[in-house]
């Protein structure tokens, strides 16, 4: 953070400082904020700024359908993580078909069964599409039976195979003839859990030191800055690394994940913590912290009431972008087998199947977790970077 | 500038203490040690333990020693007669493993470093000077999947790719016919063939980050009004962009050094994994699956060492590069 240029004084009502007289500077060139500069309260300029940028608010809709996925990753799998099918090991994706030609002209989902063939030595199924069976495919067909959020069982299925003894892999299956589609649905939510409860983690650590160090400064901040340059030094993967073995192997999967959560968080806050120091340290020296202190307030009042809000946004920033950090992080010690342990399904235990040039050979869909960690990142860096643009007022 | 160097220097050896306390806690802390790992491993074929046997193995390593005790035999070894004690599982001397590895993961290193900077440079001034342009999108776009794409995912979608539609499958930096050779031209101009794809592999994410801090850096200062006094002037636009505002953008570049081994350190053990190269990363993961205590251990020591060097390297470039970072160490010193 560098040194602000001069800072108009703040309005009248300081809790919602940086509001008013910088509205008109970020306003200019822009016809839609031209009305009601003034009067309009942060949030809303926040707003206005945001829904401009085309590659945020679709990077914004996409989360929310990663978001959606997470949330109700049992309804939206087409079947259960954990079931299994000898006959269909490595199979691949069946394409959907909308409209039925065969005879005159039918809409409706459907996919072609395989015609599988066993090499009698190596035992590996080989797949051809078979273009005379079809398997009918709906939205909200029974299924596999799950337990939703473990409190009831039920089910129904979002999408899936509407013939009672037919399963179909729409993103293919896996050595064990496990559905990959279910599998990276239920991926969806441990990613992107871990990376929300590990930023959730360091935003309080990073929060406290980082506030602790820029408010007082002297001897604390020293301290602290000298431990964050210390943890930044030592080179991150290899400290996961070592931290992630000493992670008891017969712990269950809950206290795996946590630890490894906390793992994570223990280095991610140090960024955080730094970002608030800053912003800490540039406000220190503004006249309206200044004139509250005169006031009399109290020092937690000076910073939850007068600092807090006008950083709010960029911490939501920070930690947008952050998030991103923490799946690529858990992603990585999943694929070396030093993150989540399988029973466990989460993008990076996923990769680990396709760690071996023989399965990505046979099986390229193996990949896909990989694709959806991409997207993931993207999509949280845009809208990382959208909040970031639109919240800072000398745009 | 002496005062600044001398002090910066001295802030290593605190540092340093620090990284190798904490590379010797981090391969204590696993339950269990080596020798329970390789007894369990023992009775689970069925083979008997002699108790004594264990006992004399593990007053030999002074497994049961208290943990300073534990720590000062291994660190005075390393300071002091440079010996960083026996691997368990190999049973040779860390250092001989060590340095095989390391010589390899540093060329990596410094090759990366080169190529990031070579791409990085020229988009990341075009992307700047001509902002919004069509390449400009393009590069962001790029940039943006380079930087989201784990290494480990572009390495299998390489190895998938060349698997699929060249037929061979990748691995290794050494050709086979070369593996026991000793170093000659051919063998030199033999890994550079195969080491230009891990690089590139490996320096995506770096290259990335690079172009787009210097693209904003740019961009910030062409606003300024010395470029519109330059171009006022009439100096040519090349010289008007080339003289001040990049040489004023280029510190991300020399900041570089410092992270780019602890991040390449991170690439390289995925992307080692995946294209099996013989480097620092795989062997270090092995060695802390099998809880190979010293082997681990040594290696986060001279990674860390290595990483603070690098730090120190590039804040002393930053401080002789740009007179505002040197002037305002002086003051706070």
């Amino acid at each position: 953070m560098g040194p602000l240029p001069d800072r108009p004084p703040p309005p009248e009502a300081p809790s919602a400082p940086a509001a008013s007289p910088a509205a008109p500077d970020a306003a200019v060139g822009s016809a839609a904020n031209e009305a009601l500069p003034g009067d309009a309260p942060q949030r809303v300029l926040i707003w206005r700024r945001f829904r401009r940028n085309k590659l945020a608010v679709t990077g914004a809709l996409v989360l929310c359908a990663f978001a959606l996925v997470s949330v109700f990753s049992e309804f939206v799998a087409p079947s259960t993580p954990d079931a299994y099918n000898a006959a269909r090991t490595y199979a691949p994706p069946q394409r959907i078909h909308f409209v039925d030609t065969s005879d005159g002209f039918d809409l409706g989902m459907y996919v072609y069964d395989y015609r599988v063939e066993r090499d009698p030595e190596t035992l590996a199924n080989t797949y051809t599409v078979d273009e005379s069976t079809k398997i009918p495919v709906g939205l909200f067909v029974r299924g596999e039976p799950y337990e939703m959020w473990g409190l009831f069982t039920a089910d129904r299925h979002l999408i899936g195979s509407s013939h009672p003894e037919q399963d179909v892999y729409l993103l293919g299956a896996d050595r064990n003839g496990r559905d990959m589609a279910s599998r990276i649905a239920h991926g969806t939510r441990v990613s992107m859990s871990i990376g929300l409860a590990g930023v959730a983690l360091s935003f309080v650590l990073g929060l406290v030191l980082g506030g602790l160090s820029g408010y007082l400064g002297g001897r604390v901040d020293n301290t602290i800055q000298r431990a964050i340059e210390f943890l930044m030094s030592i080179p991150t993967i290899p400290l996961w690394m070592g931290l992630s073995a000493a992670v008891p192997r017969d712990w269950n999967s809950v206290q795996t994940y946590l630890a490894i959560t906390v793992i994570l968080s223990l280095i991610g806050w140090t960024d955080l913590a730094r970002v608030v120091r800053g912003r800490f340290l540039s406000l220190r020296q503004e006249d309206f912290v200044t004139a509250a202190r005169l006031d009399g307030c109290g020092t937690g009042r000076i910073i939850g009431r007068h600092m807090l809000p006008s950083f709010t946004s960029h911490i939501i920033a920070s930690l947008t972008l952050a998030v991103p950090f923490m799946i690529l992080a858990e992603t990585s010690l999943s694929f070396l087998g030093l993150g989540l342990q399988p029973p466990v399904v989460s993008w990076g235990v996923l990769l680990q199947e396709a760690q071996n040039i023989h399965s990505i050979a046979n099986a390229p869909w193996l990949l896909l977790p990989g694709v959806a960690v991409t997207v993931a990142v993207l999509v949280l860096n845009f809208v990382g970077d959208g909040v970031r643009d639109a919240a800072d007022p000398y745009r | 500038m002496r005062r600044y160097v001398i002090r910066r220097m001295l802030y290593m050896v605190p540092t340093l203490f620090a990284i190798s306390l904490v590379a010797f806690l981090i391969i204590q802390l696993p339950p269990g040690n080596f020798l329970s790992a390789y007894i369990a491993e023992l009775s689970a074929q069925g083979q008997g333990v002699d108790n004594a046997q264990v006992r004399a193995l593990e007053e030999r390593y002074g497994l049961n020693d208290p943990f300073l005790v534990q720590y000062w035999n291994w660190i005075s070894g390393i300071v002091l007669s440079g010996d960083f004690g026996q691997s368990f599982q190999y049973h040779r001397d860390v250092a001989d493993l060590m340095w095989d590895r390391i010589g390899l993961t540093l060329v990596l290193a410094v090759s990366t470093l080169l190529l990031s900077w070579a791409i990085a440079f020229p988009i990341g001034v075009y992307s700047a000077v001509r902002q919004y342009s069509v390449g400009d999108y393009v590069v962001t776009v790029v940039g943006f999947v380079g930087l989201a794409t784990p290494n480990f995912m572009l390495a299998l979608i390489f190895a998938w790719i060349s698997y699929r539609y060249f037929g061979e499958s990748v691995g290794g930096i050494v050709s086979r016919e070369y593996a026991d050779a000793a170093w000659n031209i051919g063998k030199v101009m033999d890994v550079v063939s195969n080491l230009w794809i891990p690089v590139l592999i490996i320096g995506t994410a770096g290259t990335a980050a690079l172009i787009r801090v210097l693209r904003a850096n740019l961009l910030d200062e062409l606003r300024k009004p010395y470029v519109t006094t330059a171009r006022a002037k009439g100096l040519p636009e090349w010289r008007v962009i080339l003289k001040y505002p990049v040489r004023m953008s280029l510190s991300p570049f020399i900041s570089t050094i410092g992270w780019i081994l602890p991040t390449l350190v991170g690439g390289e053990v995925m992307v080692s994994i995946v294209l099996s190269l013989e480097t620092t990363g795989p062997l270090l993961v092995e060695a802390l699956r099998n809880q190979d205590m010293y082997l681990a251990g040594s290696f986060i020591l001279v990674l860390g060492t290595l990483t603070v060097i690098g730090t120190l390297l590039s804040d002393l470039l930053l401080a002789w590069w740009d007179p505002r970072i040197r002037y305002q160490h002086v003051e706070r010193v």
